[in-house]
């Protein structure tokens, strides 16, 4: 069993701590050259050290939203490739949507994708299931019988398509009480949103492109939350991206209904004034708003409002990016550049500190999706999943070094702060000195 | 000038009046016995049409012929060239080939920008109308139109549109025509008031360099120009308006309404018109419709456009064109 | 020439001035009505810029010679250039033919200098697309020399023999304010013509 001390870490933002590592669990914490190697059982010789001065060390990542794209789509990505590119990014877990080639409607294609998680070994995999069969918003999927699967299913979500029937989406938020399931709703009304191409507003009055309006996503989470009162279940909002959003997810939490919502680290960052490059890279779904809606972003994830940043870590092929505005697909990759992005939105502006990294990129998001042995704290005893981050580190956004292997990011050449330098999942290094192990 | 011409936008004044002046000089090529000019000899133009649009595409090839340019016609509509990474590959074929300028028409926004900036070619782009965006020679040739009527075309030479009034009606948030014409009637100095029911506004328009009005009666008597734009029943189907009977009676131009306008005051369409939607016959054919002249100016706007772009690279010489004497 | 150089006036000396530049336009004015046996069926293109003014000048000493009307108009060869490739675009100048036409009439091209003679080709060609006349003449106030085609002036008001870094530049009052021809030196090594 690897036994592995990292020295004079600053937990969760906090005092430097040294941190030792027995197997799979934490053995002990301790302020710096503190630690009481009698009760350890362990000789402070045997352990490998890692020495972690001036860096930040977290709860291993949990990821809502992540697009892993196998089975069926293995030319933008795989489940290895995708576990790669989230340990590069600090993330111990990942959730894998549904919108799978075939979809991931059955025990038997969430079991395939769980398994495959299982044998890639640098991130644990937890499937998302279908809300309806093959996505169509029609009939339900079936839903127990994901989650009585070895994956062990608790997410549901239609994601890419928003369950729009509201007689649908009312049976599913009920049926999924009776496994403490929650349905995570991509928020889109369809019909608002024919031929929509990006945000509704001034850019997309000059561009000419099809708008997609924030009351389309607006409309539907204020259903969702009426509904997820009525029937008593808990309801998470995907990628919440406007401003009325933001209120929306306010006022229900202010009920004390059970809702929960997410935001992608791109929402935090970027606008719809991107757009006027006509460039695809900036093409996603809901799409990029404008500057206020950002700010109120930041601060709904700073106040609690918005529970937790979500990558939606969405790969696709290069053709598929490198074509006219209109035939480009949606999406943007994002494991490896999420936590920078966090950091910059959020820690330099003062709006949350490290502690609060933490808890809205795993205390959070482990618990919305009541995922057993992540978000936990960094303390003996508990699973050793932990992320090292080095603030200080400063560099420019080069797609060809992506684990991914898709490159669709809209960041290429930005410089963003931070790095992930090492990755451990279960104790194992996944990522040691920034590469992967 | 830049070297590409994607959206009007682009032209400051002095580009867009010296777009109108070198026109007014093609236009009189027209008259000649002999209509064409050397002046584009051996550079090759493609026509690179991904939308069916025989009108455009003939007056860009009437215009690139006149100057000797060598046409290429490239129709990708209805041939597996339609989606993404084709539009690439065309450019590139296109590039194989030694295009020195490539007009394009295309369904989606921005694919003349992408065209443009991609790196995909070396040519000069002009943009033959994109998606719900730009039709910049478009708004060239209603200039162009304009400054004939409303200034003339001798003393219009080297002035813009100052002052005048230019009413646009009809479909805003479908027409790049009307897109155009905004961004390059605002930069002549003209005063433009779009007109149309709020379902056919853009949401953001509010930040356009423009009026906009809902009422076409009270705008009528104030405008020098008015714009009529094209009006398609399928629109109907998606409950922009009721029925066609009632857009007319709101939004169409009838002799009554164009009773009302200013003696001097002309009715343009960018064609092709849809008759008794937005226009009836009656004022269609009067002689304050300026439909077949705009037709006629296209080919001279597309001619100077060409000229222009097809010169020299800028970096070559100091940029201001005027006509240096060192090969005496 | 380069117009660049002239604008500084740097070294640049009068070989012409006013007085100069109106005697020999008329010593031109008689040796068109001379050669051309009265002037009655002759049309003065000027090639814009100053060819135009030139013309005009000419156009209004052979009326007082001839006593009659004489047809003047301007001929802009930009479009048919053959340097198009090589600089940017240029503003266009206005083509105007008198009403009388060209066709069978004796056209006398007006420019100010004749130098590599590619400006005069290129007006022959914008000539044969407009009509066709009986015949072609050229008149130029200096022919600085160094043609790069077989082309020559039959009305030359000065031969002004240079270097290729020297410069020539006419001012003439209707566009500069006052009549002259300078000639200056360039103190770049000339980049030659095309």
């Amino acid at each position: 069993m690897s036994k592995i001390l990292i020295r004079g870490a600053k937990v969760l933002g906090g005092e430097p701590q040294d941190v030792l590592i027995d197997g799979e669990t934490i053995a002990a914490t301790a302020r710096q050259g503190e630690i009481d190697w009698s009760g350890t059982g362990i000789e402070a010789g045997d352990a490998t050290v890692v020495e972690a001065a001036g860096q930040i060390l977290l709860p291993g990542l949990v990821d809502l939203h992540t697009h892993l794209r196998e089975p069926g789509r293995e030319d933008s990505e795989t489940v290895l490739t995708g576990t790669k590119a989230a340990a590069v990014g600090g993330f111990t877990a990942v959730h894998a949507m549904a919108n799978t080639f075939p979809v991931a409607d059955t025990a038997g294609v969430v079991e395939q994708v769980w398994r495959l998680g299982k044998e890639s070994g640098y991130c644990d995999v937890q499937p998302i299931g279908a809300v309806t069969v093959g996505l169509e918003g029609k009939k339900l999927a079936e839903l127990g019988a994901m989650h009585d699967s070895a994956a062990g299913v608790k997410v549901f979500s239609d994601d890419g398509k928003c369950v729009d029937d509201a007689v649908i989406m009312r049976r599913a938020l009920e049926y999924v009480k009776a496994f403490d399931g929650v349905v995570a709703q991509h928020a889109q009304e369809p019909r608002l949103t024919e031929g929509a191409q990006m945000n509704e507003g001034v850019v997309s009055a000059e561009l000419g492109l099809g708008g997609w309006p924030a009351v389309a996503e607006e409309s539907i989470i204020a259903r969702d939350v009426l509904l997820a009162a009525h029937v008593g279940s808990r309801v998470h909002i995907c990628h919440l991206s406007t401003a009325g959003s933001v209120e929306i997810v306010r006022w229900a939490k202010s009920k004390g209904w059970n809702v929960t919502a997410e935001v992608t680290p791109h929402h935090l960052l970027l606008t719809d004034e991107l757009v006027r490059s006509y460039n695809p890279v900036y093409k996603v779904n809901p799409p990029l708003r404008t500057e206020a809606d950002v700010m109120a972003l930041r601060e709904a994830l700073a106040d609690g409002t918005i529970d937790c940043v979500a990558t939606d870590h969405a790969p696709h092929p290069h053709e598929d990016k490198d074509c006219e505005w209109a035939a480009a697909a949606m999406g943007m990759v994002g494991l490896e550049t999420a936590l920078s992005v966090v950091q910059q939105t959020m820690v330099e502006t003062g709006m949350i500190d490290w502690a609060g990294v933490a808890d809205r990129m795993s205390f959070r998001p482990a618990a919305i999706g009541r995922l057993d042995g992540h978000g936990r704290p960094v303390s003996a005893g508990e699973p050793a999943n932990l992320t090292l981050v080095d603030p200080a580190y400063r560099g420019v956004v080069d797609p060809a070094g992506f684990a991914s292997r898709s490159r669709n990011t809209p960041y290429e050449g930005r410089e963003l702060p931070g790095r992930v330098t090492h990755t451990f999942l279960r104790g194992r290094a996944t990522v040691v000195d920034g590469k992967l192990a | 000038m830049k070297r590409h011409l994607i959206s009007a936008a682009d032209l400051t004044r002095d580009d867009a009046v010296l777009i109108l002046d070198t026109a007014e000089e093609m236009a009189r090529v027209a008259d000649r016995p002999i209509k064409k000019l050397p002046t584009l000899r051996g550079r090759t133009v493609v026509n690179l049409f991904f939308e069916d649009s025989t009108r455009t595409r003939i007056s860009f090839e009437a215009a690139a012929k006149r100057l000797s340019a060598d046409v290429i016609n490239f129709s990708a509509k209805g041939s597996s060239v339609s989606k993404g990474e084709s539009l690439k590959d065309t450019a590139l074929t296109l590039e194989a080939m030694g295009a020195d300028a490539v007009v394009i028409r295309h369904g989606a926004s921005g694919a003349p920008y992408r065209l443009a900036t991609s790196g995909w070619i070396d040519g000069a782009v002009v943009n033959a109308g994109d998606g719900t965006h730009e039709h910049p020679t478009q708004a060239l040739l209603d200039a162009f139109t304009m400054r004939r009527r409303l200034v003339g075309a001798d003393s219009g030479l080297g002035r813009d549109l100052d002052g005048r009034r230019i009413t646009i009606v009809g479909d805003i948030l479908h027409s790049r025509v009307a897109r155009s014409n905004v961004h390059l009637l605002n930069t002549l100095g003209a005063h433009v008031t779009l007109v149309a029911p709020p379902t056919l506004v853009p949401v953001g328009v509010e930040q356009w360099p423009c009026d906009v009005s809902y009422s076409l009666d009270e705008v009528l008597p104030e405008s020098d120009a008015v714009m009529m734009l094209r009006v398609q029943r399928e629109r109907m189907n998606a409950a922009y308006f009721p029925t066609e009977r009632e857009y007319s009676r709101r939004y169409g131009l009838d002799a009554d309404r164009m009773a009302r306008m200013p003696g001097h005051a002309i009715v343009m369409h960018p064609g092709p018109m849809v008759r008794g939607m937005e226009i009836t016959a009656e004022v269609a054919d009067s002689d304050r419709c300026t439909v077949v002249e705009q037709v006629a100016n296209g080919v001279s706007i597309r001619m100077a456009v060409l000229y222009l772009l097809l010169g020299g690279y800028e970096s070559a010489a100091p940029a201001a064109p005027s006509r240096t004497e060192e090969n005496k | 020439m380069d117009a660049q150089h002239d604008a500084t006036g740097n070294a640049a000396r009068p070989v012409l001035e006013a007085p100069d530049i109106a005697r020999v336009l008329t010593r031109i004015a008689h040796e068109i009505v001379e050669r051309a046996k009265g002037a009655d069926d002759v049309v003065l293109l000027g090639i814009p810029t100053r060819g135009v003014f030139l013309a005009r000048r000419l156009a209004e000493k052979l009326e007082e010679i001839t006593g009659g009307k004489m047809p003047v108009g301007s001929l802009d060869i930009t479009m048919y250039r053959d340097d198009l490739r090589l600089r940017p675009a240029r503003a266009l100048a206005r083509t105007e033919i008198p009403g009388e036409g060209i066709e069978g009439r004796l056209v006398v091209l007006v420019d100010d200098v004749l130098f590599s003679g590619r400006t005069i080709r290129a007006a022959l060609d914008a000539l044969g697309d407009i009509g066709r006349p009986r015949a072609v003449q050229l008149a130029v106030l200096v022919d600085r020399g160094h043609r790069e085609l077989p082309i020559r002036a039959d009305y030359v008001g000065k031969n002004l023999p240079t270097s290729l870094r020297e410069t020539v530049k006419v001012q003439l009052a209707e566009e500069d304010g006052r009549d002259a021809v300078l000639l200056g030196v360039e103190r770049t090594a000339p980049t030659g013509e095309q």
